[in-house]
């Protein structure tokens, strides 16, 4: 199976803070990959690098075949195109209205789409993450839950080949957090991303992940299958699962 | 010891201060190159930018206009008793008008939107980059700077030089009501005395310090929006730090302006 994403020997620190130290992860085409860690570890660091928002130090990371560490800013764009990413906070421009939100980047980057094409596309997107309803209203209007699926829906209306996202399931309520899992899945099956999926909710990891990886002191020493990887007898990663258990009973 | 210690864990260039001084210079300097590329570069977002002066005028024109108003007529009434000893209250207008045009109006105006636009700048942007929407636009291909800064700035640049104009006309307003009303002054006589010594430099003077000031306050509103950290918190250092610089910037500008305008008269 072909990679689509490729991550070697990375190295990333913020002055003395060593955040990533020789992290390696592989994403396979049509995958999804979950990246579990604690808060801090540098799991928004790392899709930050892929969708090039912050520098390396040192290290390869390749996305769909490209160097992203040697790519000028227009060859960065060009595949910056064909990633999307989804907020921990959706992101969404809050002065602007759901459509408008969405139009932003196709009429960007399409260049001489029609009106109509565009409606079309606006509908399509919102019709996939189930919020026609809320084409015209603001991003204040709408619930934690909603605007993540807008934040989803305007990725994929430039149809991406990757998916990043971050912590999806963060701070919404164990029903929604299940509809989320739902469309992470629904995204993977409609649109053929492959997704690097970032959480420290192991029930989104079980529904969501075809193999998870657990960052612990800024690399990739655990992973594997969600099973594989929860059955290792590792301390770090028994009490990782053990406070999760506990922190999910008392929802 | 403890002295020698961190002299050593940490090389500076001068002291502290200064280094961050500099680099702060520096860091904004870049910004300012940046904005200039980013403007040359085609792709002008032309409704943000119409978008943004809308709201610039909309958001400062109550204020200003009663501003302007106020000036005008305070300033010719608390003028008027210092020429009266003189029986000189003909020349009330025209004394007026120069302080007006010379000084009162591009600064009162500017120093209006350094307060409303500037902070209102520095807030958006603050809370766009905290809430990582200039992260999304960057990740959408989409340059934020074009987007963003480039319209803002532009629209301060070009709105600001309109308002203080209209300042200046609040201003004269007020001056003629109060000259009107206590030298019975007609309005064609009010003109000729007003203008009759305001010289093209004078205007031009004007032009050129409002379209100084209008590029200061989009431009610092922009970098410390921009450059916002720290959540929330952040959000309203931006705001507060946007308005605070640009009103010393302003005032530096205007020592600098009057004085090079000067060497021509
Ligand atoms: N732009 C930045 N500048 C300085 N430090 C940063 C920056 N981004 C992240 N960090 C630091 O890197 C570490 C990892 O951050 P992050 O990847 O956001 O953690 P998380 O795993 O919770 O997503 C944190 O200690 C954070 O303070
Ligand atoms: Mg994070």
């Amino acid at each position: 199976m072909n990679k689509a994403i490729e991550i070697e020997h990375l190295y990333k620190a913020f002055g003395d803070r060593k955040v990533l130290i020789d992290a390696n992860l592989d994403v396979y085409e049509s995958e999804n990959m979950v990246v579990l860690g604690r808060s801090g570890t540098g799991k928004s660091v790392l899709i930050k690098i892929i969708a090039g928002l912050l520098p390396a130090d040192k290290g390869n990371v390749k996305v769909l075949g490209q160097e992203v560490t040697e790519l000028d800013k227009k060859a960065m764009n060009e595949l910056r195109l064909k990633i999307g990413f989804s907020f921990q906070n959706s992101a969404l421009y809050d002065s602007m209205t759901v459509r408008e939100n969405l139009e932003f980047p196709l009429v960007r980057n399409v260049r001489n789409m029609s009106r109509g094409e565009i409606n079309k596309a606006v509908n399509k997107v919102l019709d996939s993450v189930g919020l026609l309803k809320s084409i015209d209203q603001m991003p204040a209007e709408l619930s934690g839950g909603q605007k993540k699926r807008i934040g989803i829906a305007r990725t994929l209306i430039m149809n991406p080949k990757i998916m990043l996202y971050d912590e999806p399931t963060a701070g919404l309520d164990p029903i929604t957090c299940m509809e989320i899992n739902q469309l992470i899945n629904e995204v993977k099956e409609n649109y053929k991303t492959s997704s690097i999926i970032i959480t420290h909710d192991l029930t989104c990891a079980k529904e969501t992940g075809d193999r998870v990886a657990v960052l612990f002191d800024g690399n990739f020493k655990f992973q594997g299958t969600f099973d594989e990887v929860f059955t290792n007898p590792d301390p770090r990663i028994k009490n990782f699962y053990d406070y999760n258990f506990i922190e999910n009973q008392k929802k | 010891m403890h002295e020698n210690m961190s002299s050593h864990t940490k090389k500076n260039l001068f002291s502290e201060k200064i280094d961050d001084w500099l680099i702060g210079f520096k860091d904004g300097a870049d910004f300012l190159l940046l904005f200039f590329k980013e403007t040359l570069s085609g792709n002008f977002e032309f409704k943000e930018f119409v978008n943004q002066c809308y709201r610039i005028g909309n958001s400062s024109l109550l204020l200003i206009s009663l501003t302007g108003f106020v000036t005008g007529f305070v300033f010719t009434k608390q003028s008027r008793p210092s020429l009266e000893s003189f029986g000189a209250t003909s020349w009330l207008p025209s004394l007026v008008t120069i302080a007006i045009i010379r000084a009162l109006a591009p600064l009162v105006t500017s120093l209006i939107c350094a307060g409303k636009v500037g902070s209102s700048i520095g807030a958006e942007l603050g809370s766009m980059k905290v809430t990582e929407q200039v992260d999304a636009m960057e990740v959408s291909a989409v340059n934020p700077i074009k987007f963003l800064v480039v319209t803002r700035v532009l629209a301060t640049t070009i709105t600001i030089p309109i308002l203080s104009f209209y300042c200046g006309l609040m201003a004269m307003t007020g001056v003629f009501l109060n000259v009107t009303t206590n030298e019975d002054t007609s309005f064609p006589a009010f003109l000729e005395q007003a203008f009759n010594s305001i010289v093209y430099l004078d205007l031009w003077t004007a032009v050129i310090k409002s379209v100084a000031y209008g590029f200061t306050i989009g431009i610092v509103g922009c970098y410390k929006g921009y450059n916002a950290t720290n959540g929330t918190l952040g959000v309203g250092k931006a705001a507060n730090a946007s308005v605070v610089m640009s009103m010393f910037l302003i005032f530096i500008e205007e020592v600098f302006i009057v004085q090079v305008t000067n060497w021509f008269r």
